[in-house]
């Protein structure tokens, strides 16, 4: 049987080799047909729309890469200068020192020594600036005539705050997911979901609010705290933010868990709260885990809650009923304030670059558990 | 004895837990409540659309309802579409296993949990200062310092970069949902890649990518943090008319007044009801958006 | 409906040759090598997973879609391998259009999902779209039904209605080949009758290639049947003997019924 050829206006090639000038020539002077190209029907097109349009959103959607790099470089770059001990704006006179701690009385030999130990600390100060020494003292009074960048009451604060709200939220938020995962009827379901992405909803700022106005008068009377803001008041206030976040990742590990799982343990005869408290909430730990390591990244981070009612002094001590300064909030109360470039903006930008690696690192773990969970746990089984 | 211990926990673990369960439900019922509360007795017309009187103690709080206002918009106008190109390069045009494919999804997560201060550090330092300052350098040789300052451009493209992840997520979820027969059903009539998005799989996500802005504009309404420093302002004259002007914003003005107002008693009432309209507004902005994401959903089941 | 002996004597608009794909590490064709005619109506009949459906979509290239499948040997079309590099796949799906098991509509009024493809090729004349979107409407047996309500939108119509619209609207862009994919397969058989007619119609103009898991479909519609068992093909030929005297067990087996 012979290939007859379909009666076509198509010029039919077995191989490139056979085009010859003239069949090229002879599809220039055709051209398109209702859009359609008569000859040489499959070949190639340059689709030059097609082409740009892909590139264009490629580069743009690049952007996003571009500007996370962008964030590291520059918190970081701003933050350098600490490094390198030759920052100094503010020359200290030595006299000042001596006047300021003894009134007019003669000094002793002890608090001679006393004196020259802390003119040499100040001496640091003069020469370094912000020096890794001078980051872990005790004390942060970056505007004063001597200031001073001791970090260690702004971690404490931070530390203090942090471990209060995971401490009230995680229970709390583990157990209300158990309780939606396991025994909630479901008129309590369509209750609590809504409730969660409405507290989850409420800006920080509104959070700090309720908390700066109500809940500290409130806790006070209640508690009878010396101080009306303090550690304690802000990790209550900021756990009200963690909830959500602990909750969310909870409920979905604890319904992740195969129901197969919930099913053996019921059929052995177990109760439902046995099936849950020693079944499915052990099955679903990495993802509570990560939902916990969430919960700490966003506390620790957390700026305008610890901004309005934590009472914002840098105090170091262990005491949790007094007030504290976190570092998020000495970024956002003093970075107003401050001239670009000198040595109280580079330690800002340190205690940023702290912070964002801290965050940083902790979602990367957390990331590191969810992805176990789904993996590792349950193909195991 | 072993009897009883357990009979106990029975208990105990479910109420426990319903108990927190509970408390979480009274947490939202007494925060909405203080707030209604405090600020329903000053809420009112004339609240809304006049500005601030007598050094903040009366009046009302126009200035900063435009100002969020503005933000959010200029925020949206930089920050939707490139996410929506993102969300579409991510889920049309990567190959699963491209390294650039990994690479912008790294930074998008990364990107969703970097705390608000940082982002507002990054403002102040790349916006402001480098290209703020870089501006002023080639406008006008360095004497004009226009651009070297916060101004409500910099602080809507700081928050743009906050709320680009939740865009970009919203927008890839609708993407997805519009079913794979569609797509062929385009591409086996002749269609381009392009073609396709731009008849088919667009108009078909519309939804999400309203929801995404919607998602966004409530965080942008609602995050302090980043423009403490980039430029949000407590008192300003007039309202801003230029793209190097600052700003008056509703969050920004409830941490001002509430922490730093002079006259506590007096401006009790505003502080209450500026939270209260802040609150409304975000609640209201969440609430569309669930709704609209409870439509997709429901649209992908068909 | 049956072959008719006084077959034209025409080309072939597809062959295959050595045509392999696999999934991965999956094989799911081997080794394909057939002949489609023109203007026939080619059945590809086979128990489910036999890769029918598959080789149905190398026709036009679809399986390009799907990640990690590898295709081998040759597909020519008009004499012109469409695996070959330079090939512009856009182009070769206007030429071979297909219909799907699950009628696809677009979320659009009739009229526009017609006219979606012409308007894709640069038509965009309103009179020109009309008499498109009519002529094609009347291929596809279905302008009676819908002409006076155009607007209406392509979803609000019956299954079989949907599934015609959807011929019409592969018909909008004036293909030579069409490929149907189990087009009847979700329709009651009032709509599948109406379905064959119009397969037994539009096999004047076009070359058709049918996947159909239903036997007696095949053969009251087609000219050729080709056998697919798990990948290979085992048997091609005209309908009419292949139904009646199969040249392979496996055929004879699977035709009457033995296993499938």
């Amino acid at each position: 049987m012979q290939d007859l050829k379909t009666p076509k206006e198509t010029e039919t090639l077995l191989h490139p080799i056979t085009i010859t000038s003239e069949s090229i020539t002879t599809r220039e002077k055709r051209g398109n047909n209702n859009g359609r190209v008569t000859t040489l029907w499959w070949k190639k097109r340059f689709r030059l729309g097609e082409f740009l349009i892909e590139k264009s959103i490629t580069a743009i959607s690049f952007l996003s890469f571009a500007f996370i790099a962008l964030i590291f470089v520059f918190v970081f770059r701003e933050s350098l200068p600490i490094f390198s001990s030759s920052v100094v704006k503010k020359p200290v006179e030595t006299k000042q020192v001596q006047q300021e701690t003894y009134g007019d009385d003669t000094p002793t030999a002890e608090l001679q020594q006393q004196v020259d130990e802390r003119k040499k600390s100040v001496e640091n100060l003069e020469e370094g600036g912000a020096t890794a020494a001078n980051l872990a003292s005790k004390t942060w009074q970056p505007v004063s005539s001597k200031p001073k960048y001791g970090m260690l009451p702004l971690v404490v604060g931070s530390l203090k705050v942090t471990t209060v709200a995971v401490l009230f939220s995680a229970p709390v938020a583990i157990l209300a997911a158990l309780f939606t995962a396991a025994f909630a009827p479901k008129w309590a379901k369509e209750l609590l979901k809504p409730s969660i992405e409405i507290l989850a909803g409420i800006p920080s700022v509104v959070i700090g609010f309720f908390a700066l106005i109500a809940m500290a008068t409130f806790l006070q009377n209640t508690f009878g705290f010396q101080y009306r803001l303090n550690a304690f008041v802000g990790g209550i206030a900021l756990s009200l933010a963690v909830i959500p976040i602990i909750y969310t990742i909870t409920e979905d590990s604890l319904s992740r868990v195969p129901k197969v799982m919930t099913e053996a343990s019921l059929a052995l005869g177990a109760s439902k709260w046995q099936t849950a408290l020693f079944v499915v909430l052990p099955a679903a730990t990495p993802g509570i885990f990560a939902g916990i390591l969430l919960g700490i990244g966003r506390a620790f981070g957390e700026t305008m809650i610890v901004l309005m009612a934590t009472g914002n002094a840098s105090m170091f001590s262990g005491d949790l009923f007094e007030p504290v300064r976190t570092m998020s909030a000495t970024i956002g109360a003093e970075m107003g304030e401050v001239v670009f470039g000198d040595t109280h903006y580079t330690v800002l930008f340190f205690i940023g670059a702290v912070l964002f690696l801290f965050t940083f690192t902790l979602n990367a773990i957390a990331e590191v558990f969810i992805r176990q969970r789904l993996t590792k746990r349950f193909e195991g089984q | 004895m072993r009897k009883l211990v357990r009979k106990l926990l029975g208990l105990s673990i479910p109420l426990l837990s319903g108990l927190c369960a509970i408390s979480v439900v009274l947490i939202v019922l007494i925060v909405m409540g203080e707030v209604i509360l405090g600020g329903w007795s000053t809420l009112s017309w004339e609240f809304l659309s006049t500005g601030p009187k007598e050094g903040m103690t009366e009046g009302g709080i126009y200035p900063a309802i435009i100002g969020t206002f503005l933000l959010v918009v200029m925020m949206s106008i930089a920050g939707v579409p490139i996410g929506t190109i993102t969300a579409i390069y991510l889920s049309e045009y990567a190959s699963q296993k491209s390294i650039l494919a990994r690479m912008i999804r790294f930074a998008v997560n990364t990107l969703a949990g970097v705390p608000a201060i940082v982002f507002g550090l990054f403002g102040l330092g790349f916006f402001v200062q480098f290209v703020g300052t870089g501006m002023d350098k080639m406008l006008s040789g360095g004497t004009d310092l226009k651009w070297g300052q916060p101004n409500i451009l910099w602080a809507s493209l700081t928050m743009a970069l906050l709320t680009l992840p939740v865009v970009i997520v919203s927008v890839e979820e609708a993407i997805k949902a519009v079913p794979r027969e569609l797509r062929e059903a385009s591409l086996a009539l002749g269609a381009t890649k392009w073609e396709t998005i731009r008849k088919v799989v667009l108009p078909n996500s519309i939804t999400g990518i309203l929801t995404g802005g919607i998602l966004a504009v409530s965080r942008g309404a609602g995050e302090v943090a980043p423009i403490l420093f980039t430029g949000a302002a407590y008192f300003l004259p007039h309202l801003p008319k230029a793209l190097s002007d600052q700003f008056m914003e509703l969050g920004y003005h409830i941490y001002i007044m509430s922490t730093q107002s002079p006259d506590v008693e007096a401006t009790r009432g505003i502080q209450y009801a500026t939270t209260l309209v802040l609150l409304l507004l975000t609640f209201t902005l969440n609430f569309s958006a669930i709704f609209l994401r409870y439509k997709i959903r429901t649209r992908k089941a068909r | 409906m049956e072959s008719s002996s006084s077959m034209k004597q025409n080309g072939h608009k597809i062959t295959t040759r050595n045509l392999s794909l696999s999934y991965g590490p999956k094989l799911a064709l081997k080794d394909v090598t057939v002949e489609i005619k023109t203007n026939c109506v080619t059945a590809l009949i086979g128990p489910s997973g036999c890769g029918k459906s598959t080789f149905l979509r190398s026709l036009n290239r679809m399986n390009d879609l799907i990640d990690g499948v590898q295709t081998t040997g040759e597909v020519l079309v008009d004499q012109v391998d469409i695996y070959r590099n330079d090939v512009d796949v856009v182009a070769l799906r206007k030429k071979i259009g297909m219909i799907f098991q699950r009628s696809n509509p677009f979320p659009k009024s009739i009229y526009d999902n017609i006219a979606y493809g012409p308007r894709i090729n640069g038509i965009h004349e309103k009179a020109k779209l009309d008499q498109i979107v009519e002529r094609s409407l009347k291929q596809a047996a279905l302008w009676d039904e819908v002409k006076d309500d155009l607007k209406k939108s392509g979803l609000a119509l019956s299954g079989g209605q949907q599934q015609r619209l959807c011929i019409a609207r592969a018909l909008a862009v004036d293909p030579e080949v069409l490929l149907m994919d189990e087009p009847a397969s979700a329709l009651d058989p009032i709509a599948t009758a109406k379905i064959e007619e119009l397969i037994f119609a539009l096999k004047e103009k076009y070359t058709i290639v049918i996947v159909t898991h239903n036997m007696q479909q095949a053969a009251r519609v087609s000219d050729y049947t080709a056998f697919f068992y798990v990948g290979n093909l085992v048997e091609f030929d005209e309908t009419k003997k292949m139904f009646t005297s199969p040249k392979e067990k496996q055929t004879e087996d699977y035709v009457t019924g033995r296993f499938g």
